[in-house]
């Protein structure tokens, strides 16, 4: 059997919250960003993790990259536990998991030229110095910055959203990573940039075979890049399969309503109220059984009492007690 | 045809830099009709958080208006005196600005900051401000309860909502919201334009909504202005606009933008290349360098704003051809060649 790119078992990733006031009023003195994922991701899979703020998508991707260690469960990469690497293996890893930021302009350094900021990793990675010019420059022309050189000495800030956006994917590439985590690459940017750095992504996770993970709450920006998708809900799984299945007919109820608030360059969009209420629960004390129930306009008494498990309905796994097809 | 609530004539706004002028906003020209909703589109750096300000005229220190007139409800405000002004603000006129969840004082409850502008702004005694405070978050949805709370008790949608009462608060009749649902998720988007639209036909309002996003103005305006680099290129209901652009930046705006309901996942085609610099702009049309149907006549001339229908406006020398020009920039080949 081919050991999946990514596994997660049963991953949890708990923070910290409160103070010794909270905690003596009985307060939660955890918050659960990420509660009980089970996926697997096979190389040169892309998935996107589709949820509203603080659903515990920025969460897993960093628990991915190892920026964050899962609490409980298993974060597998390649067959290893991406907690315990160590030394020699966490510097491997390092160089071949890589995270894409949301915001460029926090991404790198400002007081680094360009050509630093893309030779960075390569002295990390320990790589011979005759080869940095030549892989900078390869690095650049990869994300569609044509005529590389003139960029080369620039500084951050006389680039612009899109030009930054591409540099900052150019650094994680460099290094030819197998996977790869973006994060909202898009959201700071201006939509007439957007395509183009979608474009790029795209183009060169199918060139290089990449395994990705892309981030973002809008599916029609999911769509547009990855053939599988995971709808998150407070840090558990709510529907997991093909996007043109969930972007048609998406069986989960909190899968519909971000359907039907996809912002849509149309004049004939509906106006009918979103199906759920506005905001979710407050993570440190989530509804007992179903995570969604009290947004939820189907919710029946059995979504109080029984935490639904992912269960497969056609092409995909969705945690719904009521869903059907 | 009634009077419109604002008419910008010929506007232009520069910015001092060194011993240079450069014009954020040249000649801009457009209505806002009584009780509509105008969306203003562009992208970072076409003038149109410029020209949203400066309808309160609250520009930067180093900012003029450099000409053009600004008439609303029978005033220009461009030569009204300062006392004058500063009376409308907020009265007449109110701003939300830009990220303006993040424009709330976070030392103080948000009731203390709403009673501070109806009370300060509104002169209301301190009893007939409360009472409207109240009602002001009825009208945007928040629980009342929740007045003494701190800025950072609420979410980011929350923030906004509290931000739309603080502009309605003295029942203006022109509201301009810059980028009002950039950054949020889009659940909390649609639920923040929803209340938009419903608040601005109850209470009969015009709002001008500055944003980047043409599925915002799509979803939410009865007419869209479009900007670029400091120029008014097109403006129209938004239905015909997104139907039938007549001018080819707006043809790639929508190209550029994914669509859920269209059928394949079709390839979108970003418009390659970047606007010009404003310090030093080309003599012709300012798209011409990114434009895929340039001509020499574009390079060499500046094209005016004219009137193709009644409502619609567009600035290019090629409008008439605007037919075949829509089909042409449907395939994507068209939009490399500037790249």
């Amino acid at each position: 059997m081919i050991t999946p790119m990514i596994k997660l078992e049963n991953a949890e990733l708990h923070y910290k919250v409160g103070n010794a006031m909270s905690a003596m009023m009985g307060l939660p003195s955890t918050v659960k960003a990420v509660d009980g994922v089970t996926f697997s991701l096979n190389r040169g899979e892309s998935v996107g993790l589709l949820g509203e703020s603080g659903c515990g998508k920025t969460s897993l991707g960093r628990i991915l990259v190892k920026l964050e260690k899962v609490t409980s469960g298993s974060a597998r990469f390649d067959g290893d536990e991406i907690g315990q690497l160590k030394g020699e293996n966490l510097r491997r890893f390092r160089a071949r998991s890589q995270m894409i930021f949301q915001n460029p302009f926090d991404a790198v350094n400002p007081r680094y030229s360009i050509r630093k900021t893309l030779e960075e990793p390569l002295s990390n990675a320990r790589i011979v110095r005759s080869e940095w010019n030549e892989r900078v420059i390869a690095s650049l022309e990869l994300v569609g910055l044509g005529d590389p050189k003139q960029y080369l000495e620039r500084f951050p800030h006389q680039l612009s959203g899109g030009q930054l956006q591409r540099v900052v994917m150019a650094r994680a590439l460099i290094l030819e990573p197998d996977f790869v985590v973006a994060d909202e690459p898009v959201s700071m940017l201006d939509v007439s940039v957007r395509a183009g750095v979608l474009n790029v992504f795209r183009d060169v996770r199918d060139r290089l075979g990449l395994t990705a993970i892309y981030i973002s709450h809008d599916l029609a920006l999911v769509r547009y890049v990855c053939e599988r998708t995971i709808v998150m809900y407070l840090g558990r799984i709510m529907e997991d399969g093909p996007t043109e299945d969930i972007v048609h007919e998406p069986l989960h109820p909190y899968s519909q309503a971000l359907v039907a608030a996809v912002p849509t360059p149309r004049t004939d969009q509906s106006h009918d109220p979103l199906p759920i209420g506005a905001g979710a629960p407050d993570p440190r004390n989530p509804p007992s059984g179903c995570v969604f129930r009290d947004r939820c306009p189907q919710a029946a008494d059995r979504c109080a009492a029984e935490v639904p498990l992912p269960r497969p309905i056609g092409s995909r796994l969705v945690a719904c007690h009521l869903a059907e097809r | 045809m009634t009077e419109p609530l604002l008419s910008i004539r010929d506007l232009s706004i520069a910015y001092e830099v060194g011993a240079l002028d450069v014009f954020a906003v040249s000649h801009a020209t457009f209505d806002v009709p009584k009780g509509a909703i105008v969306g203003l589109v562009g992208e970072s750096g076409c003038g149109k958080t410029t020209m949203a300000r400066a309808l309160t005229r609250i520009i930067s220190d180093n900012a003029r208006i450099a000409g053009g007139e600004m008439h609303f409800d029978g005033q220009d405000l461009v030569a009204l005196s300062e006392p004058k002004m500063n009376a409308l603000r907020w009265r007449d006129i109110s701003f939300i600005p830009q990220s303006a969840m993040n424009s709330l004082d976070p030392v103080y409850r948000v009731e203390y900051q709403l009673l501070e502008v109806l009370r300060g702004r509104g002169g209301l005694t301190k009893r007939d401000a409360k009472k409207r405070a109240i009602e002001l978050f009825e009208m945007v949805g928040i629980d009342a309860g929740r007045l003494r709370d701190f800025p950072h008790q609420f979410s980011g949608g929350m923030r906004q909502r509290v931000a739309i009462a603080l502009a309605l608060a003295l029942n203006p009749k022109l509201v301009v919201a810059d980028e009002p649902v950039t950054a949020l998720d889009v659940i909390i988007q649609r639920q923040i334009l929803d209340q938009l639209q419903y608040l601005q036909q109850q209470l009969g309002l015009s709002v001008i909504i500055v944003t980047h996003d043409i599925s915002v103005v799509a979803y939410t305006c009865d007419r869209t202005v479009v900007m670029y680099a400091g120029k008014v290129v097109e403006d129209c209901d938004t239905a015909t606009l997104l139907a039938a652009p007549l001018h080819p930046y707006t043809m790639g705006l929508k190209n550029a933008f994914p669509d859920l309901k269209s059928a394949g996942s079709g390839i979108l085609t970003p418009i390659a290349g970047s606007p010009p610099d404003l310090v030093n702009p080309p003599s012709g049309c300012r798209f011409a360098a990114r434009c895929p149907f340039v001509t020499d006549l574009c390079r060499a001339e500046d094209p005016p704003l004219v009137k193709k229908t009644a409502g619609h406006v567009v600035a290019c020398h090629r409008s008439d051809e605007a037919e075949v020009l829509r089909e042409q920039a449907k395939q994507p080949g068209t939009w490399e060649a500037g790249a």
